[in-house]
Order: structure tokens, then sequence, then C-alpha cells
């Protein structure tokens, strides 16, 4: 069966996501995501949506879901490399996702999970 | 305003809604529809389509390439022969689903184009037809 591959780095995982979702995809990847955070105990999910042209309502629905699932199994989700074009569509269909961390690129995605999982941001959050 | 170039796109599974964005970011391209707007086109279609296809039970997409004077556009009906829409009031509120969406498929999509129109009703199947101008 087609997935999208869930790459291990230390205490997060990592998706890149390049092909455009089919909704079996899409619901076959959070499924996956959150099988994985169980296993093996991540601390973070990094979701790079660079290579999306598009997200819609149903997609932006998996990124919510898997963002308040991670919580729930105490991995943080930071949702990184959402284009301009995406980010203006996104919002105008009604949909912010209010409740996902993000950040501009991989890299500062992944100083932004450091930063949360650091003992220091324990009692609080911290700005990167 | 004359319609330049039409085609149908089938819509009967998930597969053929990206087929069928797909299809659309082509079309949008070839007008020379800046990225935001391709991009608001290409998500109008996908929910347009996959409410065909998770509601009306399959359809098809028709394109048009529009001319009107100087102006060039994009025009989309999605047409499925499915139950149709009993209350057309309630299913373009923000947030209303009759199924495990978000309720932002129909009400979404008519915020991302220039022209919406709806010819739906109970056992009669429904009609999207959605317009872009550049």
């Amino acid at each position: 069966m087609e997935r999208i591959p869930i790459l291990r780095m230390g205490d997060f995982l990592l998706v890149t996501i390049q092909v455009d979702m089919h909704d079996r995809l899409a619901r076959t990847l959070q499924d996956d995501l959150t099988s994985q955070i169980e296993r093996t105990g991540a601390k973070g999910v990094l979701i790079d949506i660079s290579g999306l042209e598009m997200v819609d309502s149903f997609i932006g629905r998996m990124i919510a879901n898997t963002s308040a699932m991670s919580r729930l199994l105490d991995a943080n989700t930071v949702l990184v490399g959402m284009r301009p074009a995406v980010a203006i569509t996104l919002v105008e269909l009604g949909l912010s996702l209010a409740g996902v961390d993000t950040a501009l690129d991989v890299e500062r995605g992944m100083k932004l999970l450091r930063a949360r999982l650091a003992p220091s941001s324990r009692n609080g959050r911290h700005q990167v | 305003m004359a319609v330049t170039k039409s085609d149908v796109v089938a819509i009967l599974s998930e597969q053929d809604v990206v087929l069928a964005r797909q299809a659309v970011r082509r079309l949008a391209q070839d007008l020379g529809f800046g990225i935001v707007d391709q991009t608001k086109l290409v998500t109008a279609a996908s929910e347009l389509a996959r409410n065909a296809v998770v509601y009306g039970q399959g359809g098809e997409m028709r394109w048009e390439k529009l001319s009107d004077g100087a102006r060039v556009g994009l025009r989309l009906h999605f047409v499925d022969d499915g139950p149709g829409i009993a209350d057309l009031k309630l299913a373009m509120t923000d947030g209303w689903t009759s199924g495990h969406g978000l309720g932002l498929g129909l009400s979404g999509a008519r915020r991302l184009v220039n022209d919406f129109e709806i010819d739906t009703g109970a056992g009669r199947g429904t009609r999207v037809s959605v317009t872009r101008w550049k």
C-alpha cells in the first residue's frame, strides 16, 4: 500500500509530504504517525509541507487532528514550509489551524521542537 | 462572453479528486493565473470534487475556458446524480456537515471564487458552477 515515509531523528519524527495526497493516503499518514509516536516514544513531530501546492479542508483537518493527537500522546507537532499562496487560501477557506504550531522551515521547526524539549521550558513556552 | 475550450473529467474516486485538481492547476496555468489565484481555484475544485464523490456518489467536472472582451476566466461545473441537498441554506453554513468533514466544503469554496452557483434539491442531484476571472 502507498505510504508517506516517516523518518526518525533522535526524539523526533520527520515527515516530508511531497506528493499530492488523496484522502486515504492522508488518513494513513495520520494513523502511521500516531502509532509511531506510541511505538518510539517520540517527543516531537515535524511535518514539512513545502512540497504541497494545495491544502484543502481535508488535508487541513488531517494536520490539525495529527497535532491534537500527538499532544495527547505527549509529543509536540510543528508544521513547516507552508507556501504563502497556501496560507492565504487556507484562511479564506475558513481554516486557520489555530492549534497547530508552525515554523517557516525545517531548521527553525527543529529548533522549536528542541526548545520545547529542554528542561528549562517545561513550565513555559520558548520563543525561537 | 465566449467559451473558447471545454472538456469533461470524470470524478468517481478519491484518486479522481487528485486528477481533477491537477487538471484545474494546468488550466489555470495555461490561462496565466497568478500563483494565489491558481491555488484558490485548485482548492475550491478539490472541495467540490470531493463532495461529488463522498456525497454525490461520483459525478463529473466540466471545465470551460472563458473569454469576455479583454479578460479570461475558468468556469468549472461539478455535476452529480446523488441524493441532492434538501436544505441548501443549512449546507452552505460554515461548520455544518452531514458527513464527517469540517463543513467548509461548499461555504469555503464559495469564498475562493468570483461566481458561485448551485442547483440542487432532494432527489435531483447537485450541480455547482464556479468561475474565477483573471
